[in-house]
């Protein structure tokens, strides 16, 4: 498609920040949802559907770190200007949908710019938050995890505590503590760390921690760990109504891991 | 560990009592595990010795640290010791990890990187892959040289002669097998990865001129990468690739290539030296084809490339064959559909279609089908996509008479519909009717070939002869008078056997060679005469489309019972020995026949163009003629049926 691909160029911000809801009360800290009033620059020949332009246009970002809004993009939707609207002074077309026309400045930029509200669902890290991911592979001096299924975590073995021993029998290896032998983190398991250190250049790769208190094995720390328990059941009341898709089929499915009945 | 210190402090140099150690505990397992353990201590010891400014790095620690990184220099070769001693230290750098510097361990990781797989034993192989997966994993800045290295591989070293050691070929399977399975793993660990692969994949594709093996081997590979997860990301980019490969190699090899009888070519000399001399006179047949298709590069490759992909899509599983044909459609129609006058490209789709005829093949057809119908699509599209559609039903055994009389129903209707609309709009009329001549010359070419075998079943023939033939054929835009004179002749001697057509057909038009509003269509580049599936010419790929191929040969016309010497004729055009591979026949024409008929019969159904360029060269050269082996005309007097089929 001839639409710019180069995300600089492309967004504009009508204002300096994104403008923030107060973030909700979440296990999972570094999610939040942000809205912004940002301009999509559109190639004419995307007229006919400039909807699905501008939703294009912004899936090109999905998965980069993006320095403006100080996260990594998962999700969007759009609303344009006077969606909501119900003016009269509108000009209606054949097919009772609304039209609103756009100069095309010639020699300047030949892209038109759609003014568009866009809600976005943003992971931003950082040090100190706590994340929970799923164990993916398992060393004598690191332990692989992936938070969300879409970000790699590394742990390494400095930051393991001592009380943990690796395994190497068994697939793939596991981690098996020392002062209670049902602690196990092994392939699969999901588990809490806490964030060391975020590199946003390209991926987002994610150095954690074991170290900090209420971290580790999340069957494990459901049941042991009482503060944790404790704090999973007022997230879930505070948790109603709220509507990131994303982090509630997280939960759901850390939760079953952890055989909680709801 | 201060017994360790004065260990290796005091001579001879730390490597040698390490190896020294390591081969006095070479029994148990526990053993093993000390040995591990030592290693990995020695190593983190040295890596963070050297974790600083050069200048401020103490002599000793450098010079250990020299030594490691020379230990895992694979540019020289090892004896035994060293090789233990090599896929140690790999082992312990596995999980020393996060001890490696980006800047401080730069030379340790550049040797690392530059390391070719090929050569390396089985078991170092794998300590390397290990570490380089975990590398991969630690941290974002190794990723990208990680999956370079990685992607490097994927071709095996050539030596002289531009051929690939035969130790290397052996070892193929095993080789690509473990780097795809690395290459999983990283995108397991970092499900990112495959986004960067792809970019990586892209910039490293060979090129049109690539050496062959390494083109061969590359793509191999890179189609090993086509299954699960990463297949479900990367696929259908990869797919994309190679088929730009294809293609770009397909429009490379030039028909003129192809007959050309001069050897000395220029850039292809190299290829050359290989052919033997025995280019005298007669031999033209043999040598002459081995030119075309021994001495042009491009087909050469573009055929071990096919041979690739072949199998590559006989591997897959049911499931992921339908994701695939998906895959392959979309990339059909953006690029293939459009190129012009591919050759042999466009078989992938034919043999896709091969392996599941009921879903696939009559998927594909009904593809083809619903843009020729539809009027949104540009001109280009549709008359590439009829040709298509008309060399393909007739050309596929695999698909059923039903779904060719389904088809044939679509195009019919389309044509009347498209004749009602000229009717009505009288005013302006269309400066030509190419899309509907060339239908119409589509629907009678498919008839050509399949008309008998509809017959055999009263449901089929009963809709076929409900469908009105006559009112096309009698419009005042007349097809008949336009399409190719070979393919209406025989299309109405077929179909006044059948009684399909009514004796309204003008008994002149029968013997028209060419008319004159048919020339007026262009001439020889003309699109109406690009029959997409005509027979195959690739050597090594030839077995995976031969089965399903109808040769023209082989179909069963209305009146071939009434002349049974016709059929005995035919019957030699399909031998065994016929393979464009064993070329030692002779190839004549009887030029001393008609010229009429001679012209008439090049003009024979499949095709595709320069006839006037075979037919100069017939009559300039006495005895041998440069046409590709299928051509066996017979030395009986000269009959129709002499020249009918299989010339490219």
């Amino acid at each position: 498609t001839p639409e710019i691909t180069d995300a600089q160029a492309l967004l504009g911000h009508r204002r300096p920040e994104p403008k923030l809801r107060p973030p909700p009360p979440l296990a999972m800290e570094a999610l939040r949802e942000a809205t912004a009033e940002l301009t999509v620059y559109v190639h004419p020949s995307n007229a006919a559907d400039v909807r699905l332009a501008v939703s294009r246009q912004l899936s090109t970002l999905l998965f980069s770190y993006e320095d403006r809004f100080d996260g990594v993009l998962l999700s969007h939707e759009v609303e344009f200007e006077g969606d909501n609207e119900d003016g009269q002074d509108r000009k209606v077309d054949g097919d009772g949908k609304r039209v609103i026309k756009a100069k095309i400045l010639d020699g300047l930029v030949p892209y038109f710019g759609v003014p568009v509200t866009a809600n976005m669902l943003l992971f931003s890290p950082q040090p100190e938050m706590i994340l929970e991911g799923k164990v993916e592979m398992l060393g004598k001096e690191s332990i692989h995890a992936i938070v969300l299924g879409v970000f790699s975590a590394a742990i390494m073995a400095d930051d393991i505590p001592e009380m943990f021993k690796f395994k190497r029998r068994g697939h793939g290896g596991k981690f098996i503590s020392q002062s209670d032998k049902r602690h196990v983190i092994k392939k699969g398991s999901m588990i809490r760390f806490s964030v060391k250190r975020v590199d946003t250049e390209m991926n987002c790769h994610i150095t954690g921690s074991l170290m900090p208190p209420h971290t580790g094995c999340m069957r494990w720390l459901s049941v042991h760990d009482a503060e944790y328990a404790s704090e999973i059941s007022r997230v879930v009341k505070g948790n109603q109504g709220i509507i990131l898709r994303a982090s509630r089929r997280y939960k759901v499915a850390q939760l079953r891991t952890a055989k909680i009945a709801w | 560990k201060t017994l360790e210190t004065s260990r290796l402090a005091s001579p001879p140099p730390g490597a040698e009592a390490m190896v020294a150690e390591l081969r006095r505990d070479d029994m148990a397992e526990e053993a093993g595990t000390i040995r591990d353990s030592v290693a990995f201590r020695l190593v983190e010891r040295v890596l963070q010795s050297v974790r600083m400014e050069p200048f401020l790095i103490a002599p000793y620690d450098l010079e250990q640290y020299r030594m490691m990184v020379g230990t895992l220099d694979t540019s020289r070769t090892k004896n035994r010791d060293d090789e233990a001693l090599y896929v140690t230290y790999l082992k312990a750098l596995s999980e020393a990890v996060s001890k490696i510097d980006i800047t401080y361990h730069h030379s340790l990781l550049n040797n690392i990187f530059a390391v070719r797989i090929w050569y390396l034993q089985r078991d170092t192989m794998v300590a390397l892959l290990d570490l380089i997966t975990r590398l991969a994993a630690v941290a974002d800045q190794y990723l990208r040289e990680c999956l370079q290295m990685l992607v490097n591989n994927f071709t095996p070293p050539i030596v002289e002669r531009n051929e690939v050691p035969t130790w290397a070929v052996s070892r193929k399977k095993d080789i690509f097998s473990h780097l795809c399975g690395s290459l999983k793993t990283i995108s397991d660990t970092v499900p990112l990865a495959p986004r960067m692969l792809r970019d990586i994949i892209d910039r490293s594709m060979p090129k049109l001129f690539d050496n062959k093996a390494k083109m061969i081997s590359f793509v191999e590979c890179m189609l090993g990468l086509d299954t699960d997860r990463m297949g479900d990301l990367i696929g259908a980019i990869l797919l994309a690739k190679v088929v730009d490969l294809l293609t770009e190699l397909d429009v490379n090899i030039t028909w003129e290539d192809i007959l050309q009888e001069e050897h000395d070519k220029g850039i292809f000399e190299m290829e050359l030296e290989d052919l033997d001399a025995d280019d005298d006179g007669d031999g033209f047949g043999q040598a002459g084809t081995k030119v075309c298709l021994g001495g042009n590069a491009c087909a050469e490759k573009l055929d071990g490339l096919m041979v690739v992909v072949c199998e590559h899509l006989k591997s897959l599983d049911r499931q992921r064959l339908y994701k695939e044909f998906v895959i392959l459609k979309t990339i059909f129609r953006a690029s293939l559909l459009r190129v012009h006058r591919s050759k042999f490209a466009q078989f992938i789709m034919f043999y896709t279609c091969s392996l599941d005829p009921k879903t696939l093949g009559e998927g594909f057809a009904v593809f083809l089908t619903d843009i020729v119908t539809e009027k949104k699509e540009d001109p280009i599209s549709r008359m590439s996509a009829v040709s298509y559609v008309g060399s393909y039903l007739s050309r596929a055994r695999f698909i059923s008479a039903d779904t060719v009389v389904t088809i044939l129903k679509k195009l019919v209707d389309w044509c009347v519909d498209y004749c009602d609309h000229q009717s009505k709009r009288e005013a302006t009329p269309i400066p030509n009717h190419q899309l509907f001549y060339a239908t119409c010359q589509a629907v009678m070419y498919v008839l050509c070939f399949r008309l008998r075998s509809i017959m055999d079943y009263p449901n089929l023939k009963s809709d076929l002869f409900h469908m009105p033939f006559g009112f096309l054929f009698r419009h005042r835009l007349e097809p008949l008078k336009v399409c190719l004179p070979s393919i209406v002749n025989e299309f109405l001697r077929q179909a006044k056997d059948a009684g399909l057509v009514a004796a309204f057909v003008d008994p002149a038009a029968e013997d028209a060679i060419e008319s004159d509003l048919s020339r007026t269509f262009g001439g020889i580049n003309r699109l109406d005469m690009f029959f997409p599936f005509d027979p195959y010419l690739l050597k090594e790929s030839d077995r995976y489309i031969r089965p399903n191929f109808e040769f023209w040969s082989m179909v069963k016309t209305t009146y071939s019972d009434d002349t049974d010497d016709d059929d005995d004729e035919l019957e030699d055009l399909d031998a065994p020995e016929m393979n464009v591979g064993s070329l030692d026949d002779h190839v004549e024409i009887d030029i001393n026949s008609d010229d009429d008929d001679l012209e008439y019969s090049m003009n024979k159904m499949s095709i595709t163009p320069h006839h006037s360029f075979l037919h100069q060269m017939a009559m300039d050269s006495d005895g041998g003629l440069s046409m590709p082996a299928r051509i066996r005309p017979s030395t009986s007097p000269p009959s129709r049926w002499a020249m009918s089929g299989e010339s490219p």
